[in-house]
């Protein structure tokens, strides 16, 4: 017992760290939902009455699951290659996926408009060519904010996918060839719904990253496209209506747990997360 | 049933044959030069230690592997460019391959599922497959809820439900304990002659091979050593390899010395080995080298006074029971240690270590075998 108790202790000083650091600013910030203007639930009111907020919330959920369909499709597609790939160049392809993560989103971000504005390589390159006459709208719309959001999130895509694909025994496909399936119906059979947990984690991680993304956005978005973490900077910063800013906090965060929560029962999120390998 | 009984109108089982088989991985041959043939019903057995190319041959068969160079012949056909899900070919993979993500009917349905086969005809084919391997109880299960030795029996269900041209195993018994795989010995080889089809099955494991074949062929760094019944490998082996692979053998050296019509004898030092010569078989010359394969079985102690073709003396150096006999290492100044199994059942001596011994057997019970050209 007093073992125990000694255990304990020694987890008490990051305990204390993340309470008072983390936990009870954030529960402060959510607590402003319902004190700010006045005590009530009248920012919440909101939800069902202001257009704003529900046009906000809606673009949110369009480029999230959006963003998500193209990501996982995109990924699927380079995590079978790698994982198809002999040893020596899965190690390559695996480089080439993870390098865009050690560059700043903020760089990212700015090299896609330099290339998808009116007079950027995109344009340019397809007037040149003759495909079209004038240049199309490719940034600052909700096309520019799904391609950057894509961009970054492809890698989370990527690595839950390999991951349940290493795990296919290459006999089992082999096996399928023999008993007489054709390259197709392997995939479809056998290959397909075996690598579907992963299918399922990718889509929850990228789901919840793209759901409070900021800086993609407000930059590719070029502030026609509002997605929910850039509204919140709006209320609280620009408007100092810190109840509705916090209100679609708590909103975006009760959304986000809400998610976690249906597909933990779908897949294990501890491995999700990385905390078994 | 779905699958017709050996009688048939139709022959039931297959004719594979080899001719020149090679597969090379860059400058290591894995497969050289095999050529083999398998009559239709046939159990044949590749048997050989891991590393000598028995699994690339039944992988070129199925169609997994592309030979560097020679043809697989099925009845007569070419069918060494078609690619594996055209071969239609039943196979047991090593560990099975079951699909875990299927129920044990729906592994079983699935070579039908993939030919396009209507629900009720494929439902009642399942049904009788897993019959046939006394699975039925079990076809809602998956893979993973069944112990080994049935998921061995699925993966045979499934190999054969859609009733294939041969029947490919991959070392199917080796992931199974020592009791279960002598069980499922038995259950194959009863398997094998009901339905009569071509079988060709791949192990390492000899007492395997001698037990479910009809022919086995034994294969040594990618080439055919030697190929047979089980009883003419294990009487007549050719090499020193197949003589030690399949079996315990003692190696006698000596020189020729006697060549007589039947017979001839070498001298290894002052003993004379007495070894009987078949009508036409090759007979070594006068003044060469020979090497002899003896089994420790063959082996007999001699009573004082008792006279054999060979006779040598020695002393017991160690010994072991195993409850049906006795495992004597007897030293002799002229052949070495020679390795005796004495049945234990009224064995006319108790032995101990040091005791002196006179063995003896007789001329028919070695024979000439040839050294092993690993040159190449």
């Amino acid at each position: 017992m007093r073992r125990d108790l000694g255990w304990w202790a020694l987890l008490l000083p990051a305990f204390l760290m993340m309470t008072v650091l983390y936990i009870a600013p954030i529960v402060q910030v959510l607590a402003i939902s319902v004190t700010e203007p006045q005590l009530g639930l009248g920012n919440y009111d909101r939800l069902l009455t202001n257009a704003g907020v529900q046009r906000v919330i809606l673009t949110t959920l369009r480029i999230g699951l959006l963003t998500t369909g193209i990501a996982l499709l995109l990924g699927y597609a380079l995590a079978y290659v790698i994982a198809l790939a002999r040893p020596a160049a899965q190690r390559w392809w695996l480089l080439g996926v993870l390098l865009p993560l050690w560059i700043s989103v903020l760089v990212r971000a700015f090299a896609w408009v330099t290339l998808l504005r009116r007079q950027g390589l995109v344009n340019q390159g397809l007037q040149a060519s003759g495909l079209i006459d004038a240049p199309l709208p490719l940034v600052w719309n909700e096309f520019g904010v799904v391609v950057g959001m894509v961009h970054y999130m492809v890698p989370y895509a990527v690595l839950p996918m390999l991951a349940s694909m290493r795990e296919i025994d290459s006999r089992l496909l082999a096996a399928a060839r023999g008993l007489g399936a054709s390259r197709g119906t392997v995939f479809g059979r056998v290959f397909l719904p075996l690598s579907l947990p992963g299918v399922v984690a990718a889509g929850v991680l990228v789901f919840i990253f793209s759901l409070g993304f900021y800086i993609t956005p407000a930059i590719l978005g070029g502030g026609k496209t509002l997605m929910a973490a850039e509204w919140i900077k709006l209320q609280i910063l620009d408007l100092v209506r810190w109840g509705m800013g916090a209100m679609l906090a708590t909103v975006l965060v009760a959304a986000i747990l809400a998610t976690l929560a249906v597909f933990s029962r779908v897949v294990d999120l501890r491995r999700l997360f990385g905390a078994r390998a | 049933m779905t699958l017709p009984p050996p009688s048939a109108s139709a022959p039931a089982g297959h004719a594979l044959a080899l001719t020149g088989l090679t597969r090379r991985y860059g400058a290591f041959t894995a497969v050289q030069d095999v050529s083999l043939s398998v009559a239709s019903g046939q159990f044949l057995t590749l048997l050989g230690p891991s590393g000598s190319g028995k699994t690339t041959i039944l992988m070129m068969v199925a169609g997994f592997t592309e030979p560097s160079a020679g043809s697989i012949l099925l009845d007569g056909r070419d069918i060494t460019a078609l690619p594996p899900e055209r071969r239609d070919f039943g196979m047991v993979f090593q560990g099975y391959a079951l699909f875990p993500h299927m129920t044990v009917a729906e592994n079983v349905s699935f070579p039908l599922r993939v030919r396009g086969l209507a629900r009720a005809a494929r439902d009642a084919k399942v049904r009788a497959a897993l019959d046939l391997v006394q699975l039925d109880r079990f076809a809602d299960r998956k893979p993973a809820q069944l112990s080994g030795g049935q998921q061995q029996r699925v993966a045979l269900a499934r190999a054969l439900v859609f009733d294939p041209a041969l029947l490919l195993l991959d070392e199917p018994l080796s992931a199974l304990d020592k009791k279960l795989r002598g069980e499922l010995q038995e259950e194959l080889k009863a398997l094998h002659r009901r339905i009569g089809r071509t079988f060709i099955n791949v192990t390492h494991d000899q007492e395997e091979a001698l037990r479910l074949s009809d022919r086995v062929a034994i294969l040594d760094h990618g080439r055919l050593v030697q190929q047979g019944s089980p009883l003419e490998l294990y009487e007549r082996p050719a090499t020193r390899f197949v003589a030690d692979f399949l079996g315990r053998s003692n190696f006698l050296a000596g020189t020729v010395r006697e060549v007589r019509p039947g017979a001839m004898a070498l001298l290894a030092g002052a003993t004379r080995v007495v070894q009987a010569v078949p009508e036409g078989a090759p007979r070594l010359a006068l003044g060469t080298p020979g090497l002899l394969a003896l089994r420790p079985e063959k082996i007999t102690l001699l009573a004082p006074g008792e006279a054999a073709d060979t006779e040598v003396a020695g002393e017991i150096a160690a010994w072991s029971y195993h409850g049906t006999g006795f495992s004597l290492a007897v030293q002799t100044t002229d052949l070495g240690i020679l390795h005796v199994a004495l049945p234990a059942w009224r064995a006319a001596i108790s032995p101990t270590e040091g005791m002196p011994v006179r063995l003896g057997w007789p001329a028919d019970a070695s024979v000439p075998v040839a050294e092993d050209s690993h040159a190449a």
